[in-house]
């Protein structure tokens, strides 16, 4: 029987007797009896807050893998990145948390600057010029990306490396069954897309992923040559902690970019709310979807906030709007601007930095063990996909007894063959983030001889 | 009715004054930093060792160079310079801006829950499985349909699903269907949406008395539409009292019907989807399970389906498999994934959260609630602010400022800048469309009738104002942050990050 509702038996009694109801039942009236339900939902009654906590005590409890109690080694698109209180604390205030889509700029500065700020990041990190105020996650801003390409050039055709994460493919190919999309995927031989291998003609996107989703770093210039040959937009899905060292999106010639921002101050979370990042050329400004913040002045003529660009979205164009987007991630964005604060410039290069050096110190040591061989030969930033002697489920399993989240079975994430890699119930894929240290490192590998020996 | 004391409002103003802050890029000071992390032993090889160099960025990405004292006070004035619904209330119409309960947030905050990494094995997050599991059985009881994907992230996104499952199950009976019907009052979501499912949008005119005109829609109705989009209660408040009949009409034809659930709010315990005969059903957990809406989201749109969708719904589902376990489990005929991972889980934790504390009672008192402070708002403006449709109302009203407006030249604009000065957030302005200088409201079950007064006279002294001096009504608002913002230069001349060229 606990609840946050005000009203007292009094009040709502005389709440009543000003509409001339005598009861709450009267409100409803309206409502053809053969569809009430007579019984109330069919759900258990109230519990207090206490019992309710000590119902999720026990789901907490279910939960082995929580990275406060297992060391986490895998990314895939989420990172175990440290989040400082001081980042926590200020994205959790209650103006920013409570607040609603800033419709009303005059009260409302505070959540529109933080995303002026968030988008002045996303821009810097993307080398694009227009970034958006953010979308729901990586995979869906990279159909947003695919539906801006269709309108920018007319076409429906998508060339998509198969280097871009799986289940952001999967979510391109569900969307196009709306959209009527043709999604070609570009298979990768010896982690490298092999661009020569698919006809691009015709193409509304080329879209690469830096690093590919198996770690890779692949040399984007020969698909913005296909982009740039075939009048196709150039699409790179790019981990944004990886521009803190290495090329942009923009230096390799995107005309868009998505990424997951999740590395920014967003905890693992089971997997959302992420916030999914967007940026674009100028020249793609008026298709851009969602949300984008601008600045402007007051009716005294001091500097302002203000959503703008109004014309493309939902609420206005309805049926012809570039993108049915409505709420989006502003915390998550939020958040970010405020992570990135923290890190600051050198902080976000460090960060970048020893997620490199931790990979490859543990590759080296790696592929010491016997049962695990390397995937490809090629240079790889923060993240690297190796085969092991057993399929990498039991492997992610056996890890697992030994408090190690050993990286992620890549079958799980393409679920099934993959034009990405072969015999992919053995591949693994193993992240190394800023918050492992040496010693977690050369425990995942004595654990990793352990359970390749028996 | 006794007159209360005034509650329930924010003073909007910063504590001192009106300066603007400056951005974290102008406070940036070459050399200071904020940021520590952890010592871990790891070889510092450099990194041109490890990368080969045309990788590399010759260039340094700025970001800011600020001391965590200067970060903490940037980021606390900027809060100041924000409206939130723990400041006060928040009446915007169809955007149910509810207290958000903080024990909802004290449950998400769990490391147990919020840092178990989404591609964690199923059999080592057995308890997110049960959240989730358990989550779509409560959802599926309380509209009344069979199962429900949990994966959109919001709103539109579910939208934009069940379009697609509608696309899924006509084409599994090589049944080709080209439209789909909106209300003429709908949100501009459902059109964008059916647009990117593949239909085209076939408006359907509302009647005078703010409902789905019968006979229009029994005329838009034929073999090749696919189906149509409802809210109901709709969108200027009101229950579509021939719901029965249209869901017979378009069932007559083969279509089906999605039910949009931004109101949802209106309804819990009373009527459910399900039993008016709507085959697809989205929630707005951060409207209608009162979780926050962060400045603009997250949120979360679960699609919940009738029995003879549920083998499309999106995979994979969180599913209940042999004695008290929990798997992964794709649809024999799914659509296929609609999220990045399993949907925004930490919105879904809180709405679960808050489905346990209210359970079946407490959920229809919020609804009977939201009902009643929403009539007895319609009631006591309706002097000055009359009811678009003059009878009882769902969970909000939509009001008009049209006789202001002949009388005293004075717009719904104003008048909803106006009550920012009283401390009080804006109406929805000007939705649904079909309303002139609609102003819509809804005050939701969480404001005391102490408050609704308060915002009644802030009304009334507005309303004053307006016979007495319109033109200060019009340079409303004065006590805010900022006045008010020139949209139309934004928009001429944008300037979307720090390093635009004004």
């Amino acid at each position: 029987m606990a609840d946050y509702l005000p009203h007292t038996d009094d009040d709502v009694h005389s709440m009543l007797t000003f509409l001339g109801m005598d009861s709450l039942d009267d409100l409803f009236a309206h409502i053809p009896s053969a569809i009430r339900l007579a019984g109330g939902l069919e759900i258990d009654p109230g519990l207090s807050e206490p019992d309710v906590a000590a119902i999720f005590a026990s789901y907490t409890r279910a939960n082995a893998a929580k990275a406060t109690s297992m060391t986490c080694f895998a990314g895939g698109g989420a990172y175990d990145h440290e989040v400082p209180p001081v980042v926590k604390m200020l994205s959790n205030r209650s103006e920013f948390v409570t607040a609603y889509t800033p419709y009303q700029p005059e009260v409302a500065q505070g959540v529109l600057q933080a995303i002026f700020e968030y988008q002045t990041l996303v821009s810097r990190l993307s080398g694009l010029a227009i970034p958006n105020a953010s979308l729901y996650d990586a995979a869906t801003a990279l159909v947003e990306a695919l539906n801006m390409a269709s309108g920018a050039t007319g076409r429906q055709k998508m060339i998509i490396s198969s280097g871009i994460h799986p289940h952001w493919r999967q979510v391109a190919r569900t969307f196009a069954r709306g959209t009527g999309h043709e999604i070609v995927e570009v298979p990768l031989r010896d982690g490298l897309s092999d661009w020569s291998s698919v006809d691009a003609s015709e193409a509304a996107a080329v879209v690469a992923g830096y690093p590919n989703y198996l770690g890779t770093l692949e040399d984007l210039s020969e698909a913005k040559a296909l982009a740039v040959a075939n009048d196709a937009l150039f699409v790179v899905g790019a981990d944004p902690v990886a521009a803190g060292v290495l090329k942009t999106a923009g230096q390799w010639g995107a005309d868009v970019f998505v990424g997951e921002g999740q590395a920014f101050g967003t905890p693992l979370s089971f997997g959302g709310p992420y916030v999914g990042l967007f940026a674009c050329s100028v020249a793609q400004t008026r298709r851009l979807p969602g949300r984008i913040v601008g600045q402007t002045v007051d009716s005294s003529g001091r500097r302002a906030f203000v959503t703008t660009l109004r014309a493309r979205e939902q609420d206005i164009r309805r049926e012809k709007a570039t993108s049915n987007v409505c709420t989006n991630q502003t915390l998550m964005a939020v958040a970010a601007a405020i992570q990135l604060g923290w890190l600051g410039t050198y902080g976000l290069r460090e960060v970048a930095t020893r997620c490199a050096q931790g990979a490859h110190y543990l590759y080296e040591e790696l592929l010491g063990v016997d049962g695990v061989e390397a995937l490809t030969s090629q240079p790889f930033f923060r993240e690297f996909a190796v085969r092991v002697s057993k399929p990498a489920r039991e492997v992610v399993s056996l890890m697992a007894e030994r408090d190690v989240l050993a990286g992620l079975a890549v079958a799980q994430l393409t679920n099934g063959p993959d034009p990405s890699v072969d015999d992919v119930e053995s591949v693994l894929l193993v992240t190394v983030t800023e918050r492992r240290t040496k010693d977690e490192i050369d425990h995942y590998v004595e654990a990793m001889r352990e359970v390749l020996k028996t | 009715m006794t007159s209360p004391l005034p509650g329930g409002r924010a003073a909007s103003a910063p504590l001192m004054g009106h300066e603007s802050e400056p951005t974290l890029f102008e406070m940036s000071v070459p050399s200071r930093s904020a940021y520590q992390l952890r010592t871990t032993g790891v070889p510092a090889t450099p990194l041109e060792e490890l990368v080969p160099t045309n990788h590399l960025n010759d260039e340094i990405v700025p970001i800011a160079e600020v001391s965590e004292r200067d970060l903490v006070g940037h980021f606390t004035r900027l809060s100041h310079r924000q409206y939130s619904v723990d400041l006060g209330m928040y009446p915007l119409g169809s955007c149910t801006m509810k207290y958000n309960p903080k024990f909802c947030d004290a449950v998400a905050a769990d490391p147990g829950l919020n840092s178990v990494h989404p591609a964690a094995p199923a059999s080592l997050c057995q308890g997110w499985l049960e959240i989730m599991v358990t989550l779509e059985e409560k959802l599926c009881a309380i509209t009344g349909m069979s199962a429900a994907t949990l994966q959109p992230a919001a709103g539109a996104a579910g939208e934009l699903t069940g379009l697609l499952l509608m696309r899924a199950y006509h084409e599994s009976r090589r049944d080709v269907r080209r439209r789909v019907l909106t209300p003429d009052s709908a949100h501009g979501t459902n059109p964008a949406s059916v647009t990117l499912g593949g239909y085209e949008v076939t408006t359907v005119p509302s009647s005078d008395r703010g409902l789905v005109d019968l006979k229009a829609l029994k005329a838009a109705l034929g073999p090749d539409v696919a189906g149509i989009m409802l809210t109901n209660p709709n969108t200027v408040g009101l229950f579509e009292e021939e719901i029965v009949e249209i869901a017979r009409a378009v069932h007559d034809v083969g279509g089906l019907l999605y039910y949009d659930g931004a109101n949802l709010n209106a309804i819990l315990g009373a009527v459910r989807p399900g039993d008016m005969g709507f085959d697809i059903v989205h929630m707005n957990l951060h409207k209608t399970f009162a979780t926050p809406h962060g400045g603009g989201g997250p949120g979360a749109g679960p699609v919940a389906v009738a029995a003879h969708l549920v083998e499309f719904l999106p995979g994979p589902q969180a599913s209940r498999v042999g004695e008290g376990g929990f798997d992964w489990v794709t649809p024999p005929r799914s659509i296929g994934r609609v999220h990045g991972w399993q949907g925004n889980a930490m919105v879904l934790a809180r709405a679960l959260a808050y489905i346990d504390v209210h359970g079946s009672d407490g959920l229809q008192r919020v609804s009977q609630h939201a009902v009643l402070n929403a009539n007895w708002l319609r009631h006591r403006l309706r002097a000055i602010l009359p009811a678009a449709y003059d009878r009882v109302c769902m969970h909000e009203c939509t009001l008009s400022a049209s006789p202001m407006k002949a009388e005293y030249g004075v717009r719904g604009l104003d008048v909803a800048k106006a009550l920012l000065d009283e401390g009080f957030h804006s109406p929805t302005v000007y939705f649904p469309l079909i309303v002139e200088e609609a102003l819509m409201f809804e005050p939701t079950e969480t404001e005391s009738v102490q408050t609704l007064e308060a915002l009644a006279q802030a009304v009334e002294r507005i309303a004053e104002l307006a016979r007495d001096d319109a033109d200060q009504l019009r340079r409303a608002p004065q006590n805010t942050p900022v006045s008010r913002v020139d949209e139309a230069r934004a928009a001429r001349q944008l300037i979307a990050t720090a390093d635009a060229q004004g």
